[in-house]
């Protein structure tokens, strides 16, 4: 980590976004993480894709756990509210949120001790309630904050610093998301921003629960060899099968992808969602072909990357609930008290 | 030969049934007659934690006078249980009556000279009348009620006028409801000596109160004090608190436009979930509360401690039942205050608001999501099984329209724009208390980070000891400004204290009135005082300093409430005298009146004259 303070300034021919903002506007406080983190890459993706969808800072809430990935959250979106929760417990915080203030856009940082381990339960039910939020695992596959210890979703056979092998099976939060209804699904490498971005873009304009694995490597603890999450790993072994590009209406749709390479999906706020098949074979919008072609390649070893899943048509919690539109923070003793003279109904009745 | 005991709205009756027999409804509906004849009376259900098979009771006590505490011994005895016939029959007072299925004759061995025996052949008699097996199942229940109203005198409309109104809408089976009394009361009219020496007689007992458990009660202060976010985990015994509040809701906050919710119930995966909701839920603006019993306390733990000192609006219903661990999950206790009121590692500690009426229950959840929001920390409301549960007769609700809700400090856009200086975590009042924003309220201005960690008064994290600990003596402050806010503890003193008192609160203020007037008969005059909340406010220790000797009278085996006192209130423990009660059961002015009186007993020194020759 630096000490050095950010300087204030900008420089004046930074590109600024629709509202007028910089990169700059979206930063945060500088990161205390190791030089070298993956985590840190994964805030200025964040950071470059909230500036890019000209997102009003102010309008999103960041969420967290406990652990390395869960202090991220101070380190992008300065201006916006944060909530740094208990170990493994931000889904349920996240979740009470959202109820409160549909609104806003949420974004949920965890790390792979905190969501697959600690965690597992609430990750898994915030999924069934498809909470309409982007939720960010930043996987390294071990316990950075206390020094090195195996997470739950390091593969087995994969090593310790000190060349131990991890004895137990891998979870995979992504596969688990498919199968228990997220809406929207991707793994990504914190390594490669050309690809992170745009699956983050998309994952924040998605209504409904967006999940993504984003493997980010640990330079302290999990980046040697023998290690199935180094960068020189991840970059060795993992493929993209299908990619999500999200384009501003006002951006001419240029073509320049193979006939029935790609395909668009219009989405509620007038944008399109481009949809880039890399292999012919892979449905990103066919729960059961996407896990079958997940579990046979995992098999190989291989780590598949890109858009893993998509519901084009999703459903939120909200929408499930049949909550009004108005967030219900926002109503008052109107729209919320029946009053005095219900309440003597209410008497009346248990006389 | 002992005399039948004679008493007009002056006895208990207990109902000895299987669970899930359908025996619940009919019980119900006895105990409601009773209540619409002008007569306070108290029903308790003491179940099983079963479905279905395991024998369940159904206490009511009968009392014009108004004591309405439980009260040891039985009256009559309405045994439907062959099962727990010889338990039944032991617990039937000298005199006292016992109404069985005489359809089998009752065991020999089991019958008592001094208890009259009635028998009604149920069983058979509903043979001849109805052919669906679960309507002669059903309608056993509503036959023995039917036998009781002949038996006891209940007046035969306010049970027909039941019937109608729990079947509106389903008028074909008011019919043969009507005929299975009918074919109770007919027996007993034929074949038994009426009315018994022991009956009922309408009076003008009751006002304008009602009939409610303190569930539903609070349910509805949620409903009225404007919480949206209800989250929960199913636990007996607080799981009708939480169907309420949603049953309730579907009906009365709807958006007349839409017909779509303006609130959101979350069956949570576990206690730990449904408290981060609702902490998720106070933090973005909204009035939330969980209710849960003992355990779910337990799970709670970790987040109740980020809410306090992260200092988020939250509110939790406990609803004590009994024991360590599992316990007894369908009896009652008040067990759970020390872990309520310092719940979670390091020094935290919580306001915890005490109700001992259904009114109270909806008044305190009002209560509580306005303090929430006032002291932005968790509110616990401390009720138990009995008070939850059972159906109390209670003062009926009131609302006041001009009544505003209480968002506490929240700032604005315009409010940032106007303070120059803002910090999350600034006692800029002189409270204790920070003004805080929520998300999505301002482009530039009013951002911060929530955290468990220690943090300064801007909330940027440091672990600088002088800062944590001058953060920590700010909250201290705001429970000060907390115990000037809760509900003040009830006094009765004459002008002039008495040298003794006794405190106690929520279901152990019942059957108070009952034992301080036959202590006072034997001659032990006793000034009271009832807590309604925690921190205690100066009433609480001004009351004990007035008095030599003061008994604090509660249900559980430790003293938890007296251990507050003296941890609070630095008070010198000689001072309060524990009378305890801890079998599951409802305290009764019997047990209360039992232990004060042997204590100024063993008080008392033997004179000289005594003990010498």
């Amino acid at each position: 980590m630096t000490f050095v303070a950010k300087p204030k300034t900008h420089h004046p021919k930074l590109p600024r976004n629709e509202l007028g903002l910089t990169r700059r506007d979206y930063e945060g406080a500088v990161s205390t993480l190791c030089a070298g983190c993956g985590h840190d890459s994964v805030s200025a993706a964040i950071i470059q894709a909230c500036h890019e969808l000209s997102i009003p800072a102010h309008r999103v809430a960041k969420l967290s756990g406990i652990g390395c990935s869960s202090k991220t959250p101070t380190y992008f979106l300065g201006k916006s509210h944060g909530f740094n929760s208990v170990h493994g417990r931000m889904p349920s915080v996240a979740t009470g949120a959202n109820m409160a203030n549909r609104e806003l856009y949420y974004i949920g940082i965890s790390g792979d001790g905190d969501s697959a381990s600690i965690g597992l339960g609430q990750f898994a039910h915030i999924v069934r309630r498809r909470i309409n939020m982007t939720y960010v695992v930043d996987n390294n596959g071990t316990y950075g904050l206390t020094k090195g210890q195996f997470s739950a979703t390091n593969d087995k056979g994969s090593t310790s610093k000190k060349g131990v092998p991890n004895l137990y099976e891998p979870i995979d939060l992504a596969m688990m998301a498919i199968q228990i209804g997220a809406t929207f699904v991707a793994r990504s490498f914190s390594g490669d921003k050309e690809q992170l971005v745009p699956l983050l873009k998309a994952a924040l304009k998605h209504e409904g629960f967006a999940f993504l694995d984003v493997i980010s490597p640990c330079v302290a603890f999990n980046n040697h060899n023998g290690s199935t999450k180094s960068y020189e790993y991840v970059r060795g072994h993992s493929s993209a099968l299908a990619l999500a590009d999200l384009i501003p209406t006002r951006d001419a749709i240029e073509v320049d992808y193979a006939p029935g390479a790609a395909e668009d999906v219009a989405m509620p706020d007038g944008s399109t969602l481009r949809l880039r098949k890399l292999r012919d074979d892979y449905d990103p919008r066919n729960r059961v072909t996407a896990m079958d072609t997940l579990m046979r390649m995992n098999e190989k070893g291989e780590i598949v990357t890109g858009l893993l899943f998509l519901d084009d048509d999703p459903s939120d919690c909200h929408e499930i609930l049949g909550t009004v539109d108005e967030p219900l923070a926002s109503l008052g003793e109107a729209e919320l008290c029946p009053g005095s003279e219900r309440l003597e109904t209410i008497n009346a009745a248990f006389r | 030969m002992t005399v039948p005991i004679q008493a007009v709205n002056d006895f208990v009756i207990k109902f000895a049934n299987v669970n899930g027999s359908g025996s619940a409804s009919a019980n119900g509906m006895f105990a409601k007659a009773l209540f619409r004849m002008g007569i306070p009376c108290a029903p308790r259900n003491i179940f099983p934690s079963n479905i279905q098979g395991l024998p369940t009771w159904f206490e009511v006590r009968v009392s014009e006078a108004g004591h309405l505490g439980r009260r040891e011994g039985i009256d009559l005895m309405v045994a439907m249980n062959a099962e727990t016939y010889a338990d039944d029959v032991a617990e039937v007072r000298p005199g006292g009556f016992l109404l069985h299925d005489s359809t089998k004759p009752f065991p020999k061995a089991l019958r008592r000279d001094d208890v009259t025996f009635i028998g009604v052949p149920i069983a058979e008699l509903i043979l001849h009348e109805f052919s669906d097996p679960k309507q002669r199942q059903l309608f056993k229940n509503i036959v023995y009620v039917g036998a009781l109203a002949e038996l006891l005198q209940i007046e035969w409309d306010v049970l027909t006028g039941m019937l109608e109104e729990q079947f509106k809408g389903k008028e074909k089976l008011i019919g043969p409801n009507v005929r299975a009394l009918e074919i109770g009361r007919d027996y007993a009219r034929d074949y038994l000596e009426t009315p018994l020496p022991i009956r009922v007689r309408r009076c003008d007992g009751v006002g304008d109160s009602i009939l409610i458990d303190g569930n539903t009660a609070a349910a509805l202060g949620f409903l009225w004090g404007g919480a949206t976010v209800a989250a929960w985990y199913p636990i007996t015994p607080s799981t009708s608190l939480a169907e309420a509040f949603e049953q309730h809701a579907s009906k009365l906050r709807k958006d007349p436009g839409s017909d779509r919710h303006r609130f959101a119930v979350l069956q949570a995966e576990d206690e730990l979930s449904a408290i981060g909701m609702v902490i998720g839920a106070g933090w973005n603006g909204a009035r939330s509360f969980t209710a849960t019993s003992g355990p779910g306390l337990s799970l709670m733990q970790e987040f109740l401690g980020l809410a306090y000192f992260a200092e988020i609006p939250a509110v939790l219903v406990d609803v004590q039942r009994a024991g360590p661990s599992t316990g007894m999950p369908t009896r009652t206790q008040q067990s759970d205050l020390l872990l309520a009121a310092y719940a979670s590692h390091g020094d935290t500690k919580h306001v915890l608001l005490l109700p001992s009426t259904p009114k109270e229950c909806f008044d305190f959840a009002v209560e509580a999501l306005d303090l929430a929001e006032r002291l932005q920390t968790p509110i616990m409301i401390m009720t138990d099984l009995d008070l939850g549960m059972n159906d109390h007769i209670s003062p009926p609700f009131q609302w006041d329209d001009a009544r505003r809700y209480d968002r506490g400090k929240v700032l604005d856009a315009d409010g940032l724009e106007q303070v120059k200086d803002w910090g999350r975590y600034l006692d800029v009042d002189g409270d204790g208390i920070g003004w805080r924003t929520l998300p999505g309220t301002h482009p530039e201005k009013g951002s911060f980070f929530t955290r468990g960690t220690s943090r300064d008064e801007y909330a940027k994290y440091t672990e600088r000891g002088e800062i944590y600990q001058r953060n920590m003596e700010r909250l201290q402050k705001k429970w000060a400004t907390a115990a000037t806010l809760v509900p003040k503890a009830e006094i009765r003193e004459g002008a002039k204290s008495k040298p003794c008192g006794v405190i106690f609160y929520g279901t152990s203020a019942p059957p108070m009135p009952e034992a301080l007037a036959a202590l006072k008969q034997q001659g032990i005059d006793l000034d009271s005082m009832r807590v309604r909340g925690f921190p205690f406010g100066a009433e609480v220790y001004e009351f004990i300093e007035r008095h030599e000797e003061v008994f604090v009278i509660e249900q559980n085996r430790d003293g938890q409430l007296r251990s507050l006192l003296v941890i609070e209130g630095d008070i010198d423990p000689a001072r309060l005298v524990p009378v305890l009660h801890y079998d599951g059961m409802p305290l009764s002015a019997q047990v209360v009146e039992r232990q004060i009186a042997e204590h100024f007993a063993a008080m008392r020194k033997p004179r000289l004259s005594e003990v010498t020759p």
